[in-house]
């Protein structure tokens, strides 16, 4: 359907009509403009994003344990259910959990979270925008789609299935992999099989990013490697992985206070953001948010 | 799901003949070999490989929930074990979860070993006195068991059960301790564990196990920790039982400050900066602490002990 539109409009536009499903720039920039991004929660990190969360897009978040990407990941499978009429995108997530972080009661407070701070910034308005029903933590709850991921074999399986889910379900807006990494560490011996396995999970996801419209999120561990006489930080699975997500993201802890640095983006500055991980999920940072620091 | 036969998947027999010929026999077998490969090996053209691995993948893919059925099966189990810490309880929304991994950390002296004889009984204790009601295991890997203060934590906190007759040894009775030698008995339990009808798991105090380990390379080190916690994670979902383990801490050296590239070289007011913080390291690296669900952090404030709660 997309080629035939695509034909249609260069017809119009006068070329182009040997390159079947090919775009022209400008109709990409009115797509680009039109798509909504998921809100994170917090709007110093949705400004560095250009707004949240880009759909079309795979964006890999790392960091070290305890800097918050699972809260992340719960965070934006609940904003990307935000209605349309609260300015959201009134969508579903599949939250693939290959770690058993996933907590459904962290996953709820969340959820209460963001609808109570719905409520507080409309409050001008005297009666719901939406059917009650639809603002309700069981409600929230029931648009995720939660798959527990045990081996590789079953993340390969979950991927490829997810072909068939997609087309089935067609108002997902958002896929997270919590953690794409976790079962390709360990006891992996043939390093290329690795490689291989993951690149074709990534293209894949991607290609669901592009078809179905939604954002893929990737959340990803951290390792040391020895560079330059010193020992440093980096997102694990390797450098061959490193070019496979669009975007790149880094949680990491600047003194006191959660960051995000924005590391890989075609599109994005570099630019670092704070962040706060409260009892309503990751919102703007407030004058004082204390913390103990564990590696 | 990785081990399931190809042969039981329904595949049209023609194909499903062609996998078992070219010794292609579980999930995992096929789906680990890319499109290509699998076209040349089974000599059948990529349309038909496609829908082969679509089916595959289809039935090994656990099956799909939805978070609001987890919530009620939640409701339905109970979902935690209270510790009696109000705060404690209130933060963790009712208290040490099931199904989860649950890690101690603090320095040596801080109570941790007090905190897990205390859950050992809470686990015991019948459930008309809030109790799991059932059998515990607490491994004990360098024997700070002692049960004469086991019994007197449950005398002062529970007098009317203790005092009773043949509570005491009841309650006792239940709490099963284990004090494996090596790293290699160590994994044998756990595997036994499997087949014991279990309520609460405590692992006590993992590093001293690992330490004997030290002298060999990194990687051999992350390998041997890996493969038992992932045992007990596993375990803790699959029972649905709440597993806590306790980890030491030990203070971070200067040199092993370690930053991501971006953040540049940090100067020496920064790193002097850091160190006076309590920057604490829980032993056993990076791989343990991504795979651990909620962690405890036990420090001394102004002379009195407080956990607080790293999620």
């Amino acid at each position: 359907m997309s080629a035939s539109i695509a034909m249609a409009e260069s017809s119009r536009s006068g070329g182009h009509a040997l390159l079947d499903g090919a775009q022209t720039a400008w109709d990409m920039l009115s797509e680009e403009q039109m798509q909504k991004p998921i809100t994170t929660g917090c709007e110093e990190l949705d400004t560095i994003l250009g707004g949240g969360i880009q759909c079309k897009a795979v964006t890999e978040i790392g960091g070290i344990p305890g800097i918050g990407k699972t809260q992340l990941g719960i965070q934006l499978a609940v904003n990307v259910q935000i209605p349309v009429q609260y300015g959201g995108l009134g969508g579903k997530a599949v939250y693939i959990d290959t770690e058993g972080s996933f907590m459904v009661e962290r996953a709820h407070q969340i959820i209460e979270g963001c609808i109570a701070d719905l409520f507080e910034n409309f409050e001008h308005r005297k009666q719901s925008l939406v059917c009650p029903d639809i603002l309700q933590p069981n409600s929230f709850l029931a648009n995720i789609f939660y798959f527990r991921i045990c081996s590789y074999t079953e993340q390969i399986a979950a991927v490829n299935y997810l072909e068939k889910f997609l087309e089935e379900h067609q108002d997902v807006n958002i896929i997270v992999v919590d953690s794409i990494t976790f079962h390709f560490r360990r006891d992996f011996d043939d390093l290329a099989m690795r490689t291989r396995v993951l690149g074709g999970m990534s293209s894949k996801l991607m290609r669901f990013a592009k078809k179905h419209n939604l954002a893929v999120v990737l959340l990803n561990q951290v390792t040391t490697k020895f560079v330059d006489g010193s020992f440093q930080l980096t997102l694990a699975l390797g450098d061959s992985w490193s070019h496979a997500c669009t975007n790149r993201i880094i949680l990491y802890w600047n003194g006191n206070e959660r960051h995000a640095y924005i590391d890989k983006s075609p599109s994005l500055r570099s630019a670092s953001a704070p962040f706060q991980v409260t009892s309503k999920g990751i919102r703007n940072v407030t004058s004082n948010c204390k913390r103990v620091r564990m590696m | 799901m990785s081990n399931k036969l190809i042969s039981q998947m329904g595949l049209p027999s023609s194909l499903a003949n062609v996998f078992s010929a070219r010794n292609i026999l579980t999930a995992k077998d096929a789906l680990s070999l890319p499109e290509f490969d699998l076209m040349a090996l089974l000599d059948v053209d990529r349309d038909q490989v496609r829908t082969a691995v679509a089916r595959i993948s289809e039935i090994a893919c656990p099956p799909c929930r939805t978070a609001l059925s987890l919530m009620e099966d939640r409701a339905l189990t109970g979902g935690y074990l209270p510790t009696r810490l109000l705060g404690l309880d209130r933060a963790l929304r009712g208290g040490i979860p099931f199904g989860a991994l649950t890690e101690l950390v603090g320095p040596s002296g801080i109570g941790k070993t007090q905190f897990c004889l205390k859950l050992a009984l809470l686990a015991a204790l019948p459930s008309s006195y809030g109790g799991l009601n059932g059998r515990v295991i607490y491994m004990d890997t360098e024997s700070k068991f002692h049960s004469t203060r086991l019994i007197e934590i449950g005398r002062s906190s529970f007098p009317h059960i203790f005092n009773s007759e043949g509570m005491a040894q009841e309650m006792a009775g239940r709490i099963i301790v284990l004090r494996p030698a090596s790293l290699d008995e160590l994994t044998e339990r756990y595997v036994q564990m499997l087949f014991v009808l279990l309520n609460l798991a405590i692992v006590n105090f993992m590093y001293g196990l690992h330490r004997e380990n030290e002298r060999s390379t990194t990687g051999q080190k992350q390998h041997s920790c890996h493969l038992p916690l992932s045992f007990l994670k596993s375990l803790a979902e699959f029972s649905q039982i709440p597993i806590v383990v306790t980890n030491q801490v030990r203070s971070q050296n200067n040199y092993e400050v370690v930053h991501y590239p971006f953040q540049g070289n940090t100067d020496r007011t920064s790193c002097m900066l850091e160190k006076l913080e309590s920057h604490l390291i829980a032993s056993l690296g990076i791989q343990w602490a991504h795979a651990v669900t909620i962690r405890l952090i036990f420090e001394a404030h102004s002379g009195q002990y407080t956990p607080q709660i790293l999620v």
